[in-house]
């Protein structure tokens, strides 16, 4: 696994880094605003995908199966003492947990409400502890009545407090949408800005396991329209702390999207206090050939794609946009600059998806630089069926996305 | 085996301290005011009726798009505030702009608000009468029903960590207590204990829906006791009545940290809005008698005048001197300079993101390319 090291630093441990080569070591971290398209990688690249090895390795292949488990802890990493190497590891649920629990002892103002966060600790475990170590009234238990208490949390954060809301999954979150798109997006606008709401609102969602139609939904869709909100997605434990303290910090409404399959994603990350700014998408391997932008548990499935284009001798450039409002378009746009060629890969529905916008967004701003149209694989617009064959086909899988790269790269 | 009746054996009791006569109703126990609260208050309903009266005339000549009056409810609105604190966080509905007024909000902010004009707080960006400030501690209107009303549990909530000398109190309609949204807010009050007053304004139309098709239980008070909370219907058409009722909740909510629930009793004589003729539903005599027989700034009046501490001269004065005041502040806020095009979008989030930057500079190259096409008044 490799480490990951924060800004500075970067320029010295740069020239010890072979060019081209992916060695899961020293990847490097180089300020946002100064990148400029290099040879050498020197770029953030995740390493929590431990399949970003370049030297395949039989026991990496896996043609037949979807991205079962993500992170593989290598044999290596654990025999080298963990004491010797900076950071420490946790899994991404972990990741999240610290970073609220950070902000919790940081500012006594923020607190959390949800279903089962208290003593249980979280349907997925985010917040256990948390309710011992400050108090039920820090740490609250709701009834299960999510536009009320999406409610209750645009009211406490009116009168100051910076409440994290938690949805137990985000497909209950269509029952606060009345909330969030009337108060909590707009009430800062309509009060001429009297009010603000620093809210955050967070949970699981996506496509998980067999978990049926109404616990896979994708709400990022429906949320994008709402003005006055922020929405990012978090995708590897070192984002999901980063961004979880960025948001918390932050002043607007935020909607953080988390997904069910990646709470056991385990990284490295650093000891030391960081944020992940809540505008930037992030570089997840630069290449030359194609633009691949996708985001939360779709990184996974382009990166086990990457793996087999590398072989067939193609270089994607893997951006994981993060940001899902507003896209970064800095990045994005330097990238269809660099490769002319865009495919987006999502979790979302065909119609009216992330994607869909995207798509627009990178017509309407750098068409002049795309040499073939945008493809854009989502999911099927259909209900998340339960049989877990068809629940496997309505998810973009590798295999498809290494056809579609073929055929914009022809 | 016994079931529980759906409505009870005997009717919630209407706590009332004044008959219509504006007499004081023997063995009645209340808050007692001095004539100078007293004095106030009554000016203040009536500085409100006026208000309603004059912009609802301003409507109709389309000099302002749109107004909701509030007659009828006076006592509700006026003597309600008067019994908080300034400290207390008010969540209302829409008819409660005497909350506002009481605690100082002059008729030419009023005006602003209505006009849309530069100086209105909300900076043009909503509906006449969604007023909101935030330094008289008056949460800015939002026109979803009963949304505020788990805002308010939040915020008292919020007060409860801080451990403040203050209520949030939040006002709702009959038809707002159909939504969701006072359920689980009655509910998770009660659960978390949170000082908080909830004031339903039962005045018996949901714009075209009479109570009876809203809902069949006995009225709102009773719905407490479901959620653990305690619980009391007033006369809303009875400032001292409101009062006492109010100031008492107040205490129990703060000192006990319990929410309260106050079903006050009244009418809604005006229509539900401008866009509304009330007269298609219900008979113009039955508005007419509560309008004129069950007026509560009338029978508040009485009261005061049998104290001695009003006069017809000094009601001709005031009612010719608010007046005045308000046609003046309608003069200025019509005359007044529109907000500017930018803030079109600002405060959607703290800073201008780059996508509203760019959507700004697209809007004002179009104006500049069809200036008659645009508004004249309305600086870029």
């Amino acid at each position: 696994m490799a480490a990951i090291f924060q800004g500075v630093g970067a320029a010295a441990a740069l020239s010890s880094l072979p060019s081209n080569s992916f060695d899961s070591k020293n990847i490097l971290f180089s300020p946002r605003r100064s990148f400029s398209v290099r040879k050498a990688p020197s770029f953030v690249v995740v390493r929590s995908d431990g399949t970003m090895n370049l030297d395949l390795n039989p026991k990496g292949r896996r043609a037949q199966q979807f991205i079962a488990n993500a992170v593989a802890t290598k044999e290596d990493s654990s025999a080298a003492s963990s004491s010797s190497k900076p950071g420490h590891e946790l899994l991404l649920f972990e990741a999240l947990r610290e970073g609220l629990e950070e902000e919790m002892e940081r500012d006594p103002r923020v607190c959390v409400m949800g279903e089962d966060v208290g003593h249980y600790g979280g349907s997925y475990k985010v917040t256990k502890g948390l309710a011992t170590k400050f108090g039920d009234l820090r740490v609250l238990d709701t009834p299960i009545a999510e536009n009320s208490f999406t409610g209750m949390g645009i009211g406490a954060a009116m009168t100051g407090l910076r409440p994290v809301v938690e949805g137990m999954n985000m497909g209950f979150l269509l029952l606060a949408f009345n909330q969030i798109s009337n108060n909590c997006g707009m009430l800062h606008y309509t009060s001429g800005g009297q009010f603000t709401i620093p809210i955050v609102i967070r949970g699981p969602g996506g496509v998980g396991r067999q978990l049926g139609a109404e616990h896979s939904q994708r709400l990022e869709s429906y949320f994008q329209s709402v003005p006055g909100i922020q929405m990012v997605a978090c995708s590897t434990p070192y984002n999901a702390k980063g961004l979880m303290k960025a948001a918390l910090r932050s002043e607007n409404p935020v909607i953080l999207f988390e997904h069910v399959l990646l709470y056991n994603l385990k990284e490295r990350i650093p000891d030391e206090d960081y944020i992940c700014n809540l505008e930037e998408a992030e570089m997840v391997r630069p290449g030359e050939h194609v633009t691949i932008l996708t985001y939360s548990r779709m990184r996974y499935h382009v990166m086990q794609a990457a793996k087999t284009l590398v072989n067939k001798g193609y270089d994607p450039e893997v951006v994981d946009i993060r940001s899902l409002k507003p896209f970064d378009l800095y990045t994005i746009g330097n990238s269809v600059k660099k490769t002319h060629r865009v495919l987006i890969v999502e979790e979302c529905m065909r119609t009216g998806g992330i994607g869909a916008s995207l798509t627009a967004a990178i017509t309407e701003n750098f068409h002049d630089y795309l040499d073939a149209p945008i493809i854009c694989l989502s999911s099927q617009d259909v209900p998340t069926p339960y049989a877990g064959r068809l629940e496997e086909w309505t998810v973009v899988q590798p295999a498809q996305i290494v056809t579609a790269v073929e055929q914009l790269c022809q | 085996m016994r079931f529980l009746s759906e409505s009870p054996s005997v009717y919630s009791q209407c706590y009332r301290v004044l008959d219509d006569a504006g007499q004081l109703i023997s063995h009645s126990n209340f808050v007692p005011v001095s004539e100078e609260v007293a004095v106030k208050m009554y000016s203040n309903m009536v500085t409100l009726q006026t208000l309603d009266t004059v912009f609802y005339e301003a409507q109709r000549q389309g000099r302002i798009s749109f107004y909701v009056t509030s007659i009828g409810e006076e006592a509700i609105n006026i003597a309600s505030a008067a019994a908080l604190t300034s400290d207390d966080i008010v969540f209302p509905q829409y008819r409660e702009p005497g909350v506002l007024l009481w605690r100082g909000f002059t008729l030419q902010e009023f005006a602003n608000q209505c006009f849309g004009n530069k100086a209105d707080y909300g900076k043009g960006r909503q509906m006449p009468i969604h007023y909101g400030s935030n330094k008289l501690n008056y949460f800015t209107v939002s026109s979803t029903i009963a949304t505020q009303i788990p805002h308010a549990v939040g915020a008292a909530y919020s007060l409860k960590m801080d451990k403040k000398d203050a209520c949030a109190v939040t006002y709702f309609g009959d038809g707002g207590t159909s939504e969701g949204d006072f359920h689980a807010a009655m509910n998770f009050a009660a659960v978390t204990e949170s000082p908080v007053i909830f004031i339903c304004r039962n005045n018996g139309w949901a714009i075209s829906t009479p109570t009876s098709d809203q809902f069949r239980s006995d009225g709102i008070a009773v719905r407490g006791q479901a959620y653990g909370v305690r619980s009391i219907r007033v006369d809303g058409n009875d400032a001292l009545a409101m009062y006492s009722a109010v100031r008492s909740a107040r205490q129990m909510a703060v000192n006990e940290h319990r929410p309260i629930l106050i079903e006050a009793v009244t009418y809604r004589v005006g229509h539900h809005s401008t866009s509304d003729d009330s007269t298609k539903y219900r008979p113009a005599d039955e508005i007419e008698w509560w309008r004129m027989a069950r007026d509560p700034v009338t029978r508040f009046r009485k009261w005061i005048e049998i104290n001695g501490w009003w006069g017809s001269e000094a009601e001709s004065q005031l009612r010719s001197s608010i007046r005045s005041q308000l046609l003046h502040a309608i003069q200025i806020a019509e005359r007044a300079e529109k907000p500017p095009v930018n803030d079109l979008f600002t405060d959607v989030y703290d800073n201008i993101p780059s996508n509203l930057r760019e959507q700004e500079k697209l809007l004002k190259e179009t104006i500049n390319r069809h200036p008659k096409d645009y508004p004249a008044d309305v600086p870029i």
